[in-house]
């Protein structure tokens, strides 16, 4: 195993001085600037500002105040406001707005001394699962460049995968962090509904989005949680419940811990190149003492339909504030204040975003609001339940993340419900309000395949647990595409 | 013919909570700060913000409530209002829809004959304000919003009212109980307090209400009763003369003194309510609404009846003295001081000190006259220093010099004759010098009685003891 992989032994080379801060921050910039042009994984590169930051954190090392997290590089999905930095959702309507405050989790992860390197490319307002909608150009999937990272957050799994940076911040409304981090070979975590302040994150879609991140492995992705999490007043959503010491928690056995098979993830749609993997890594867990056993959620296919009515009605009120008065893009010389709404809104969202305002406003309107948005509320309870009678029964359910790997830039962006579909197995998670990761666990024709595991609220502790004890049997997450060094220390700089 | 007609209003009166920050936000709510100053991130609407529910603001919806005899509701629901327009930041106000957190109730209001009526409330919700838009000359508006996020309790009553003076009345009564309440200042010229109101006519005896219209933001009791008073005679006009009313939102200007239509029912906004994914269902406990209850003050009818039964009052002057929590509480101060004779203080209160307080427009606590010292002016009433008419003078040296009662009796001279040698001698000499009404009062001009007693005062300046005077005058008149 390459001594530098991760963002854990980052962390005590750090302290141990094998290298700086700021020496490891030089080496990430080098690399952004390298494989920016094909892989376009950021929007905003903010170069000076890390390296300052990072000679701070160096200070902080060599005082020996520093945490566990201190001096580590990393990137923040374009979502999340960041103060003084151009904070853009992925869209022309906010590319011109530096944000006058940070996120929660920003702050959260400034406070335990990261270095932020930039902020990742995303789908438009996050709504998109291949990173096309950007208005800043898709991304590129490190595995073959011919290819899409996933989305939303596209930007931060194909940075992890590039080994640009050990962490990236992502979102997560209906499988906006793990599939990405599947179809680019990296771990993602979306933490239970309320877990993370959402307070700084662009809406989309309120009730369903949560803020998680992207790591190598999942040691890393709970040494990050533990920073990001907890009780945040200013979001009225998030949970007052206590954080664990998620460390310790990775430590937990895996012996006796029940997993559900989820029956509905392996019919029609799924490729086969998927499921072998899968079954693969079920009966690594299985040797490590796990049991397996195979359940069914009844209400989960509608899922993907629920979804596409809850969300763009959400999305419809909460983009409702983009209307060119008070920041973002505003038309050129408006006539009067419906040319300037109408223009500003036209000019400043893309398709997709306009296909959902229009989906959730005619699903809210008058006449329509029972059929749409109230059954589908009824129905998201019915799938919420489904999840409660299958953690009855068992601790963990696992399945595949995604029923394909990478696609090909272009192949499904003419046909919206076919890119829709992609979602099919993660968004269940969101409608309930649980937390879910995607990890490697094989390659398919050199492509990446992630398992996804889902657990009861706030069980973030067994996920991470699971999937470390499967990350410590097996080097999928520490796979990387060609020509891309595991080892982040390796940078140019050395 | 508008006799056969029947007009049937109802009102949503806002009233704006006197929380000190906004009802989502950290933002001050305080009036007239210079433009855009009290206005944070969440009240501006910025990417990424959420809104946090003041609990203040819920307590005081919760008051409210229970002063009207509502049930709380124990799991009631934010929704999101959407439209846009610049003074609404968001593009959607949060208001409570389908599950608001007062629903039902009821204020007993006093009409002018003095009878009582119940008026019906069908709801109360908690809402955030918008912004103001200030429209200056042609294609310029000025956008404040400093009072987005303001919160509101809007009050809905049933359709229960049938005049004008009928809707003054009870957005009186309202006014009057939120301040009591002290969950609004009820400021109405700074609009802390408004109404919309809901008029239609029928036919008399008819049971299908009339298409209504509705006439916005009403911020006076003076407007409310010209604007219903208009709209009632349009719709009138327009049924007689064989034509039928539009269901629209219609403005009154006051300055045109006239409505006119804003928007038909057809171009009116489907608002798209939703619950607001991001704030959780308001749940009230049990033990939170005993709390709230147990600090609820003396409402105005308890106190009233309080006054009626304690201290003899009339419904009427109890009704006056109760329109206000302060006038109602000088009042009271005043009593303790002079507890013998509260009707005397009533009628010194509700006259004198009240028509000077208006006829400087003051406020009781700006008065000139503090409720001690108006005490003690009442006590010499009862004590016989003085007669409540000489009173008079000396209520009015007190206000404009702001001199003690005391003071102004001895300085002027204004104690009572009460001496009745000294009166005696005033009535000999005046019926000395009057022999002819003397033999004509004694002959059966009983009315000639009031001539002496004028006689007498005029000689004393008014400073005899009415009642000694009035005794003394029947013995020594007596044939």
């Amino acid at each position: 195993m390459t001594a530098d992989a991760t963002l854990a032994s980052l962390s005590t080379g750090l302290r141990e001085r094998r290298y700086s801060s700021v020496e490891l921050t030089q080496a990430a910039l080098a690399r952004i600037a390298r494989t920016q042009p094909e892989l376009n994984t950021l929007i905003t590169v903010t170069g000076e500002a890390a390296l300052a930051s990072a000679a701070a954190a160096d200070r902080q090392l060599a005082a020996g105040t520093a945490g566990p997290l201190t001096g580590v590089p990393m990137i923040h999905k374009d979502i999340f406001c960041t103060t003084g930095v151009l904070t853009t959702c992925g869209s022309r309507m906010l590319s011109n707005f530096v944000s006058p405050y940070d996120a929660h989790i920003v702050t959260r992860l400034k406070d335990a001394g990261m270095v932020m390197l930039g902020k990742a490319n995303m789908d438009e307002f996050a709504m998109g699962s291949s990173n096309e909608t950007s208005y800043f150009g898709p991304v590129k999937n490190p595995w073959d460049t011919s290819r899409v990272p996933g989305g939303s957050s596209g930007g931060s799994a194909a940075a992890v995968a590039a080994r640009l940076a050990p962490l990236a911040t992502a979102s997560d409304t209906g499988g906006s962090i793990r599939q990405p981090a599947a179809l680019c070979g990296v771990t993602g975590i979306k933490p239970t509904y309320g877990r993370v302040s959402r307070y700084g994150m662009i809406a989309f879609a309120s009730s369903l989005d949560q803020a998680g991140v992207i790591t190598v492995s999942a040691e890393d992705a709970a040494l990050t949680l533990q920073a990001m999490a907890g009780f945040d007043p200013r979001d009225s959503t998030s949970v007052d419940v206590p954080v664990p010491d998620y460390a310790a928690e990775l430590q937990q056995p895996l012996a006796g811990l029940r997993i559900g098979v989820l029956r509905e993830f392996f019919g029609e749609g799924l490729q086969p190149a998927i499921e072998g993997p899968v079954r693969e890594a079920l009966a690594t867990w299985q040797r490590l003492g796990a049991t397996v056993i195979e359940v069914s959620l009844p209400s989960l296919p509608l899922s993907v339909a629920t979804y596409y009515v809850v969300a763009p009605a959400e999305a419809s009120s909460n983009l409702a504030r983009f209307d060119g008065v008070r920041f973002g893009h505003r038309c050129d010389k408006p006539r009067d204040l419906m040319d300037l709404y109408k223009r500003s809104r036209a000019e400043g969202f893309g398709a997709e975003v306009k296909r959902r305002i229009i989906t959730g406003t005619y699903v809210l309107s008058a006449g329509y609001f029972d059929a749409y948005y109230l059954k589908a509320q009824r129905v998201r309870a019915l799938i919420t339940a489904d999840f409660k009678r299958a953690f009855a029964e068992v601790d963990v359910l696992v399945g595949p993340t995604t029923p394909t790997t990478a696609f090909g830039l272009g192949d499904k962006t003419s046909d919206p419900i076919t890119m829709y579909l992609n979602d099919i197995y993660t968004i269940g998670a969101n409608m309930a309000g649980l937390p879910a990761m995607s990890i490697p666990c094989g390659l398919a024709d050199g492509l990446p395949v992630g398992v996804q595991l889902i657990g009861p609220h706030f069980a973030e502790g067994r996920l991470l647990a699971a999937a470390h004890a499967f990350q410590r049997e097996t080097d999928w997450h520490l796979r990387t595409p060609a020509g891309v060094s595991a080892d982040f220390a390796a940078g140019e700089t050395r | 013919m508008s006799g056969e007609w029947e007009t049937v209003i109802g009102l949503e009166i806002h009233a704006q909570l006197a929380t000190r920050s906004k009802i989502f936000s950290g933002s001050a709510t305080a009036y007239g700060a210079e433009p855009n100053t009290q206005a944070d991130l969440v009240d501006l609407g910025y990417p990424g913000v959420l809104p946090v529910l003041n609990a203040e603001a819920v307590r005081m919806a919760v008051k409210f409530g229970l002063a009207v005899g509502s049930s709380i509701t124990r799991r009631s629901v934010f929704a999101r209002k959407n439209y846009f327009y610049p003074d609404l930041p968001k593009g959607y106000q949060i208001s409570q829809y389908e599950l608001p957190i007062v629903a039902g109730g009821s204020l007993d209001v006093m009409l002018e004959d003095g009878s009582i009526k119940t008026i019906g409330i069908t709801r109360a919700h908690l809402e955030e304000d918008a912004g103001k838009s200030q429209h200056e000359g042609v294609g310029v508006s000025a956008i404040d919003l400093n009072r987005a996020g303001t919160p509101l309790v809007e009050i809905v009553s049933e359709p229960d009212m049938r005049s004008a003076k009928e809707a003054v009345a009870y957005m009186k009564k309202i006014h009057t109980l939120v301040r009591y309440l002290g969950i609004c200042d009820g400021n109405m010229q700074e609009g802390s307090f408004r109404c919309d109101a809901n008029v239609s006519v029928r036919r008399k005896g008819a049971e299908k209400f009339g298409t209504r219209a509705e006439l916005k933001n009403l911020n006076s009791f003076r407007y409310v009763e010209k604007a219903i008073n208009l709209e009632v005679a349009r719709q009138i006009d327009i049924l007689e003369s064989g034509g039928k009313v539009v269901q629209e939102t219609r403005l009154y200007d006051a300055d045109k003194d006239e409505t006119r239509s804003m928007r038909s029912k057809e171009e009116a906004n489907d608002y798209r309510y939703f619950p607001d994914p991001d704030l959780l269902p308001v749940v009230i406990e049990e033990s939170f609404i005993e709390q709230v209850r147990a600090s609820l003050p003396e409402l105005p009818d308890q106190k009233a009846l309080r006054f009626q039964q304690q201290h003899g009052l009339s419904a009427y002057d109890a009704g006056v003295l109760t329109a206000s929590a302060e006038m109602a509480a000088f009042y009271e101060s005043v009593v303790a001081l002079v507890p013998s004779d509260p009707k005397l203080v009533a009628n010194t209160v509700m006259g004198d000190f009240s028509a000077s307080l208006n006829k400087d427009n003051l406020d009781i606590a700006s008065s000139r006259v503090s409720a001690a010292q108006l005490g003690v002016l009442v006590s010499r009433i009862v004590d016989n220093t003085i007669s409540g008419k000489i009173a008079k003078e000396v209520f009015e040296a007190m206000w404009t010099e702001g001199l003690d009662a005391d003071a102004v009796i001895e300085s002027r001279g204004l104690r009572q004759i009460t001496d009745c040698g000294a009166i005696e001698a005033v009535i000999d000499a005046i019926m000395a010098a009057n022999p002819k009404q003397l033999a004509d009062y004694r002959s059966g001009k009983d009315k000639l009685f009031g001539f002496f007693v004028g006689q007498a005062m005029k000689a004393t300046d008014g400073k005899a003891n009415p009642a000694l005077l009035n005794d003394l005058l029947k013995t020594k008149l007596a044939p």
